[in-house]
């Protein structure tokens, strides 16, 4: 067994983490930031997958992390290249 | 060393691990709600991607208490190895034509040469779509 503080350290810091993301996925000023907080977002919940796995000790989400890690650059590759398409528009933020 | 204390070293070691992968999430997190600009927040969330996964892996892998599993678990990581980057570089690419970048804080800009021929020769010739 794990000890608990562990545990309980581990789920409070993701929780926290988990909000500041949303936080700037709500907030963020502009889109890529926005992609990259939803990149941060699915990594905690990948933690939180390997964590509930080591945890319980079972295997069940060991495919939907590997199919996590295989397929998870795909959104941000294409907003990103969906925002190249624009930027010839000036833009002064920052 | 009999085998009740070599499982409990193993128990602290994958609940150490554990508690540091989460607390790199934390990190990442804060990282992108203190940071000002798109390229210091990329630095910040780089991390549980590579170093937060490994450490949450060898947790899981140390608590399986099995062989057998560690392949999978280098696949996983493998896999994030060979990803990240490619959205790293598409999103600083898309970043840095977008203009969030800050020129005063840099020594030094490579790529500015670069953009500025590649934006001279599209507007020169006949106007192309970039593949």
């Amino acid at each position: 067994m794990i000890n608990p503080v562990f545990v309980t350290v581990a789920v409070v810091a993701l929780g926290l983490a988990s909000a500041a993301a949303i936080y700037r996925i709500a907030k963020g000023p502009s889109l890529l930031d926005r992609v990259l907080a939803s990149d941060v977002l699915l990594s905690i919940v990948v933690t939180a997958l390997c964590i509930d796995m080591a945890v319980h000790r079972h295997l069940n989400n060991l495919v939907l992390v590997i199919s996590l890690t295989v397929v998870g650059f795909i959104g941000s590759v294409t907003v990103a290249r969906f925002v190249q398409d624009r930027r010839e528009e000036p833009r002064d933020d920052s | 060393m009999t085998a009740d204390t070599w499982n409990s070293v193993v128990d602290v070691l994958s609940g150490v691990a554990l508690a540091l992968g989460a607390l790199l999430s934390l990190g990442a997190a804060v990282g992108m709600v203190r940071f000002p600009d798109l390229m210091s927040r990329m630095h910040a969330a780089s991390k549980p991607q590579v170093l937060g996964l490994f450490l949450v892996l060898v947790a899981l892998g140390l608590q399986m208490r099995s062989w057998v599993v560690w392949p999978v678990l280098l696949l996983a990581w493998l896999f994030q190895l060979l990803t990240v980057p490619i959205s790293a570089h598409m999103v600083s690419r898309a970043g840095y034509r977008t203009k969030h970048r800050h020129p005063e804080l840099l020594s030094e800009d490579d790529l500015a040469a670069v953009v500025s021929q590649a934006a001279g020769e599209r507007n020169g010739n006949e106007p192309h779509k970039e593949g």
